[in-house]
């Protein structure tokens, strides 16, 4: 699930308390995937049960630091590298996915780049399907509707890219 | 069968200009499509794209590599052998069509394989079976401008099919078509695909290239990524 390696993905830049890794995913995802605090929690405790994490010493207010280990920046570059597949994503995980490379800093156009080469192969796969279908109309507009879908993904994609391309350019000439 | 692929090209890098305004269209890119195979060309504008198309059509020449149609070098050639080569086995379809308003459909059809010096009974016959092969029988006596836009693409489409041309080099060809229609000039061209053409297609349009076998990804004029292609068994 999303919500662990988006975690992972903003503690790659730092130690952070519970609090701030909130209020930071909501920013880097523009609120369209509000976490609630517990959320939060459950998954730190879930992420250092299995070795992603360590927790530092409590504050004085009783507040926890949480430091990404090894395994977990490994765990965060696994998910980085690893196309959404079509049909098993919660709608929005490829989205959360890129907002999350970039606020992590990381190299996003080789994420753009494998998305986009297993997008259009799903787009092939359905193409085939639609040409074998192609005397029943019900099921040629039911797999038109998801090229459609798959269509939309591909030019977001590309949208992106042209996107950061122009940001990553911006930063260099105001260096 | 041969399994010479009926285009080739190999470390084909083309250069605009010299010296330091030099800029490089396309950089040692090297691909084969072979008789029954659709392969699509994605990538954004001035990533070499059209330079892709017009080498692989002799319209262009390469600054270095070689480009090859049925086992043909072009490198060398004089241009009256390329044109004839061009002819004989290269069907073009771009966004514009180029149909000539005063002629009809048939005669647009016709007037490649005339100027290629088959005689006139001929080649009209031979227009006409084509024209009926992409369903426009009713209407090969009819002038452009007395058709729709999707028909007229189709004509133009089975003017880049006469003659049994078995490299079919597609420019945007589903231009301002609506995707019905855009998905009709696919079915057309893979169905030649599948009776044994070559077909490169380059398109900006992911559910259009999405019919391909393959689609090779152009960035900066090198090949970035390409899909693989499907299984023997989904043919």
């Amino acid at each position: 699930m999303a919500i662990k390696q988006g975690l992972l993905a903003l503690l790659s830049r730092g130690p952070r308390y519970g609090y701030q890794l909130r209020a930071e995913f909501e920013a880097s995802t523009g609120a369209t995937w509000p976490l609630n605090i517990g959320q939060v929690y459950t998954t730190l405790s879930r992420l250092e049960r299995d070795g992603l994490v360590t927790p530092g010493e409590q504050d004085e207010q009783g507040r926890v630091v949480y430091t990404i280990t090894e395994a977990g920046l490994t765990e965060m570059a696994r998910w980085f590298s690893t196309p959404v597949a079509q049909s098993d994503r919660p709608r929005d995980e490829l989205v959360i996915k890129l907002a999350m490379a970039v606020a992590a800093g990381a190299d996003v156009r080789p994420v753009i780049q494998a998305q986009r080469v297993a997008t259009m192969s799903t787009l092939q796969e359905l193409t085939r399907a639609k040409r074998a279908n192609a005397e029943s109309p019900a099921q040629r507009l039911v797999i038109d509707s998801m090229i459609f879908q798959a269509e939309a993904e591909q030019r977001w994609l590309d949208h992106c890219e042209v996107v950061l391309t122009a940001s990553i350019q911006t930063q260099e000439r105001h260096r | 069968m041969s399994t010479e692929p009926v285009l080739r090209l190999a470390d084909v890098t083309r250069v605009h200009g010299e010296g330091p305004q030099a800029v490089r269209a396309l950089r040692e890119v090297s691909l084969d499509v072979a008789a029954g195979e659709l392969i699509a060309v994605m990538g954004p504008s001035g990533s070499g794209k059209s330079t892709l198309l017009n080498l692989a059509g002799g319209l262009d020449t390469p600054t270095s590599g070689e480009v090859a149609v049925e086992g043909t070098s072009l490198t060398g050639m004089r241009a009256a052998d390329l044109a004839g080569l061009r002819r004989r086995h290269v069907g073009y379809v771009f966004q514009d069509l180029n149909l000539i308003p005063s002629l009809t459909a048939v005669e647009n059809v016709m007037l490649p394989r005339e100027l290629d010096g088959v005689r006139a009974a001929q080649a009209r016959r031979e227009a006409r079976e084509v024209l009926a092969e992409v369903g426009l029988a009713d209407v090969a006596d009819r002038f452009p401008d007395e058709i729709s836009g999707g028909q007229r693409q189709r004509v133009a489409i089975a003017r880049a099919l006469a003659g049994q041309r078995r490299l079919i080099l597609a420019d945007e060809p589903t231009g301002a078509l609506d995707t019905p229609t855009g998905d009709e000039v696919l079915q057309l061209l893979r169905t030649r695909c599948d009776a044994g053409a070559a077909v490169l297609l380059v398109t900006h349009e992911p559910r259009y290239a999405a019919w391909a076998d393959r689609v090779v990804f152009l960035r900066d004029g090198e090949i970035a990524d390409m899909t693989s292609a499907p299984m023997e068994s989904a043919r």
